[in-house]
């Protein structure tokens, strides 16, 4: 419940008492206490969650167009269903997030006028085209694997609602994973063809998605304040590790090759060891030179365009509803 | 491009009979018949609940987190509203 009044008066002042104020603060982040809409936050703080938290709503609602793809050209019934169902979810997902983003001082409008102005940022992994069904499985296993490895930290994060809202996502997505892992099963177990499938995905999919975790811990530019107000409880690299850690196992099991021939694990630190990123593919799509940047930014604001009618017509109606109600009021 | 703004609504959901309804979250919503219907996609896509509840957030008036101290320090002193505060001999069994 988040009366978002009260949520103005602390912007733009400083002097000694901030400094005081500010030490409170971060005595409480240090305490593991969590921080809720109303309290006292510094400035940059609200404005690095408002950044990631809207980023990372951009990035569900932009993650429904690689996998609605695919809806209508599902290979059965059951395979349908859960794509919709995750979809759906990925929506939702977009929604949680968005209304903890306005906890801080935010509309829904502003931010989703952010998005379709090209101005906010979303995952660089919705960039990449959906060529075969295989790539459903891909994106279920990896990309959503690569999200539950960087979403569980953040169900601790310092921020009250963006944590009670990861805990949700990350309830939810467990299913997509697996529905993922199943599709790369079936298809690493059918013919040759569909195998060839599957690995011509994972070949696609495996170093977009270890770009998913971010630049290197050296180069990252939010890492040690987020660090210091508990918002990131673990380094990109760190994470990057843990997600290649458990995923080249479950890729042995399909019996499917990574592509990448540095690949091999080390036993003295029990970790899988990766070959260099090609951290100039990461930037191109950054900045909007990914395959598919131009045609996800179509599609978000033909759907905004083509809905604007709906919108209207609700709060049209909305108001009708209302002067009516005020009428039949005054005459009684 | 600016949008008029939807109102907010405040979504609280009954799991299961017997218990309270619990706050979930918040949506945007023309009104209150599109609110319960949003509610329902938004929140309850896995039989999480059986009856929804949806406020709007302007309706809602919160404690100022600034009069926190006021508002619930006196409670803290009051140690004797808890019944572990009473000793009672053991061989009096469970009371």
């Amino acid at each position: 419940m988040y009366a978002q009044s009260l949520n103005q008066q602390v912007e733009g002042t400083t002097g000694p008492e901030d400094a005081e104020a500010a030490a409170r603060f971060q005595a409480r982040i240090d305490a593991e206490e969590r921080i809720e809409p109303n309290d006292w936050m510094p400035a940059a703080y609200r404005r690095t969650l408002v950044r990631q938290i809207s980023q990372h709503a951009h990035s569900e609602i932009v993650g429904m167009l690689p996998e609605g793809n695919w809806i209508t050209r599902a290979p059965s019934l059951r395979r349908k269903a859960a794509l919709i169902a995750k979809v759906q979810d990925e929506c939702g997902h977009g929604m949680y997030l968005y209304a903890a983003a306005e906890t801080l001082g935010v509309t829904r409008e502003q931010l989703v006028d952010e998005l379709l102005a090209g101005k906010a940022k979303y995952s660089s992994i919705f960039n990449y085209p959906t060529l075969t069904w295989a790539d459903i499985g891909a994106i279920g296993w990896l990309v959503d694997g690569a999200a539950i490895m960087n979403q569980i930290p953040l169900c601790r994060c310092s921020y009250g609602p963006y944590s009670r809202a990861m805990i949700r996502v990350c309830k939810e997505e467990s299913f997509h994973q697996r529905q993922g892992y199943e599709i790369m099963l079936t298809l690493a177990r059918g013919t040759a063809a569909q195998k060839a499938m599957a690995q011509d995905a994972l070949n696609r999919w495996w170093w977009p998605c270890l770009m998913m975790f971010g630049p290197p811990d050296a180069q990252s530019q939010h890492s040690d304040t987020s660090t210091r107000w508990k918002i990131k409880r673990f380094s990109n690299d760190a994470l990057r590790q843990k997600f290649v850690d458990a995923t080249v196992p479950q890729a042995h099991f399909l019996g499917l090759t990574l592509p990448d021939p540095a690949l091999r694990f080390n036993e003295a630190t029990s970790h899988w060891e990766f070959g260099e990123i090609d951290w100039s593919e990461f930037k191109q799509v950054l900045a909007g030179n990914g395959p598919c940047n131009r045609d996800r930014m179509a599609a978000r604001r033909a759907a905004h365009a083509n809905g604007e009618w709906v919108r209207d017509a609700a709060l049209a109606y909305a108001a009708k509803e209302r002067a009516r109600a005020a009428a039949a009021a005054g005459a009684a | 491009m600016s949008t008029p703004t939807t109102p907010l609504w405040e979504v609280f959901i009954r799991s299961r009979t017997g218990l309270a309804h619990k706050h979930v979250g918040s949506l945007h919503a023309a009104d209150a018949t599109l609110a319960v219907q949003a509610a329902r996609d938004l929140y309850t896509r896995r039989g999480e609940g059986t009856s929804v509840w949806v406020v709007p957030s302007s309706a809602i008036t919160a404690s100022d987190p600034a009069d926190k101290g006021m508002m619930f320090d006196p409670a803290d002193s009051k140690v004797y509203r808890h019944p572990t505060f009473y000793e009672v001999p053991d061989d009096v069994g469970h009371m």
